[in-house]
């Protein structure tokens, strides 16, 4: 490769420096997300976990359905059966470590430094990262989310114990599954951005998440409160989840719609605040 | 150009850079040298914007380099080789890079097969030796095609063949008009491969000049001479004005006299020698001299 001697000149210089496209940083950071394993690995475990749990919990009611009372098939959520708690915490695992594994997996290998000495505005790296995050872990949670409510509605409806997705209460449980995806994932990244160590990031956002809202007696009006604050309990009442039953002091739908918004964007601005003033 | 004005940069108590000023042109290969710690890293963080300086500017090309969107147009940079998520291919890592920029798919190809990764591209870099780590690295330094290129420590984990290639790599992009600063802690790294100096120490400048500036500090040239009478020949030496020390292994260094002075001389008294070398290493004593008193680690006792 043979280039003629270079002197530098403003035109030159435009000329070789064309406007900085934020949808550039999209696609960049688009091919580091689909260029580790770790993404198709936590991918999988949310579609294993959202179809096999969902299944298991609707055969289960479709095979004892004939033993419940008529009081008990009257009040039968056939909701939840889509939602069960212990198959949507290693879907809450899974988005959270995408997140945390997305930034904090930069600063610890040193990558970091290669991305910024590519992309000096690093608030538009932290803007970028965010976007494809949230976006493709929506589509994920849609997936997630429409996909186990279809199949154990479908397992239900042999017993004619099946919701459809135009009742208020599935439709919103639907949603909030969907969201609780890119929701824990733009978590996971906040921390990550806060922590800058993959394991410690992945721990602090599993406790955050997941261990957390037990720490929090639900009999007492103000730690309810802040129960009621987390991200996962404001799922659990979106959904309806029958744990909520238990709750003295539940909060209002509106409400926990406010912590799956508040929650996201606190993570964003902690991100960009964090990874603009920090040193790499 | 890089342009340094009294660039400073304290971390807690300790200074890492000390009101560092200087101008890296362009057109040459900068050798920016140093003992372990003197703030060459440090001071290359600072120039691409990575670190904030407590006091004091860079400019590269007159402008601060966090002042632009975008970088690798402007700045290529290989600063630790190790700062590489090892879970991608070496395409992919290079594909992101470029993408982030701007740069067209056919430059990741392009720059993979100008440092010879073409055939390992899809692997993962997780798995590459140091050697070929640095290669990823000096290909993403190449992706814009910058004029100002930073290199701290490329020669780690190369190879001869390497060394080799590197030092020509670096010469061709200097000759194209680009600026090219390369750091090393090893004179003997940069005595073939730079034709400017920059020393460092403490975060200090020790110097800025030529490589043949450098080199007249390194004092009169040394004869090494061994011979089976040593005593007679220090006599002989030392009669005509010659330093006479013993160099190890019964081989005796002589300053003061040229090769041809003291071969005449042992030929006039009838002494054999068996052996005779002028020592042109004063690079790397000028540069140990020069940085003597600026070392932090130095290692156990003086031998």
């Amino acid at each position: 490769m043979s280039m003629p001697p270079r002197t530098v000149t403003a035109a030159d210089r435009r000329a070789a420096d064309p406007a900085a496209r934020f949808r550039d940083l999209l696609a960049a950071e688009w091919i580091k997300l689909w260029s580790l394993r770790s993404t198709y690995g936590s991918l999988a475990l949310v579609a294993v976990s959202a179809l096999l749990f969902s299944a298991r919990a609707a055969l289960a009611d479709h095979h004892n359905w004939p033993d419940y009372s008529p009081e008990r098939q009257a009040a039968f959520d056939p909701i939840h059966d889509a939602f069960p708690e212990e198959g949507w915490l290693f879907i809450m695992l899974a988005a959270g470590t995408v997140g945390a594994l997305m930034i904090a997996g930069e600063y610890a290998s040193g990558q970091i430094r290669a991305t910024f000495a590519a992309v000096p505005d690093r608030r538009a790296v932290v803007g970028a990262k965010v976007a494809v995050l949230a976006g493709v872990m929506l589509a994920v949670g849609v997936l997630a989310s429409t996909a186990a409510f279809w199949l154990s509605q479908a397992i239900l409806a042999g017993r004619h114990a099946g919701a459809s997705i135009a009742e208020p209460q599935a439709l919103r449980a639907v949603a909030a599954s969907a969201l609780l995806l890119p929701l824990c994932a733009l978590i996971g990244l906040g921390v990550g951005a806060l922590v800058r160590h993959t394991a410690p990031a992945i721990v602090v956002t599993t406790t955050l998440l997941l261990l957390l809202p037990l720490a929090f007696d639900i009999t007492n009006r103000w730690t309810a409160a802040i129960h009621n604050a987390l991200p996962v309990p404001a799922w659990e009442r979106l959904v309806a989840n029958p744990y909520i039953a238990l709750n003295e002091h539940l909060a209002t739908v509106p409400g926990s719609w406010v912590v799956f918004a508040v929650w996201p964007v606190v993570a964003t601005v902690v991100a960009a605040l964090v990874v603009h003033r920090r040193e790499p | 150009m890089i342009e340094l004005h009294d660039l400073t940069k304290r971390y807690g108590g300790t200074t890492a850079v000390n009101r560092l000023t200087l101008t890296v042109r362009p057109g040459h290969v900068t050798g920016f040298l140093g003992p372990n710690g003197a703030g060459k890293s440090t001071t290359l963080r600072l120039v691409i914007g990575l670190h904030r300086p407590s006091g004091g500017t860079a400019l590269v090309n007159g402008r601060p380099f966090a002042e632009r969107p975008r970088g690798l147009r402007h700045v290529g940079a290989l600063l630790d080789a190790g700062d590489v998520h090892g879970g991608r291919t070496a395409r992919a890592h290079l594909a992101a890079l470029a993408r982030s920029n701007g740069l067209p798919r056919s430059r990741v190809d392009e720059v993979l097969g100008e440092v010879g990764l073409a055939d390992v591209a899809g692997r993962r870099i997780g798995g590459f030796s140091l050697g070929m780590k640095q290669r990823v690295g000096i290909a993403a330094a190449l992706l814009g095609d910058p004029p100002v290129l930073l290199f701290d420590e490329p020669f780690n984990g190369l190879d001869p063949e390497g060394v080799r290639w590197v030092r020509g790599l670096f010469r061709r992009l200097a000759g194209e008009g680009r600026t090219v600063l390369v750091s090393s802690h090893l004179m003997s790294e940069m005595e073939q491969t730079a034709d400017h100096l920059v020393v460092i120490g403490r975060g200090k400048l020790i110097a800025e000049e030529s490589l043949t500036e450098f080199a007249a500090r390194g004092g009169r040239p040394q004869v090494v001479v061994r011979t089976p009478e040593p005593a007679r020949l220090t006599s002989v030496a030392r009669e005509a004005d010659g330093q006479v020390t013993t160099a190890g292994d019964g081989a005796l260094a002589v300053t003061g006299l040229t090769a041809a002075e003291l071969g005449e001389l042992a030929f006039a008294h009838g002494i054999a020698l068996h052996e005779m070398a002028t020592r042109a290493t004063s690079l790397e004593e000028a540069f140990m001299d020069l940085t003597a008193d600026h070392v932090d680690y130095l290692a156990g006792d003086q031998r």
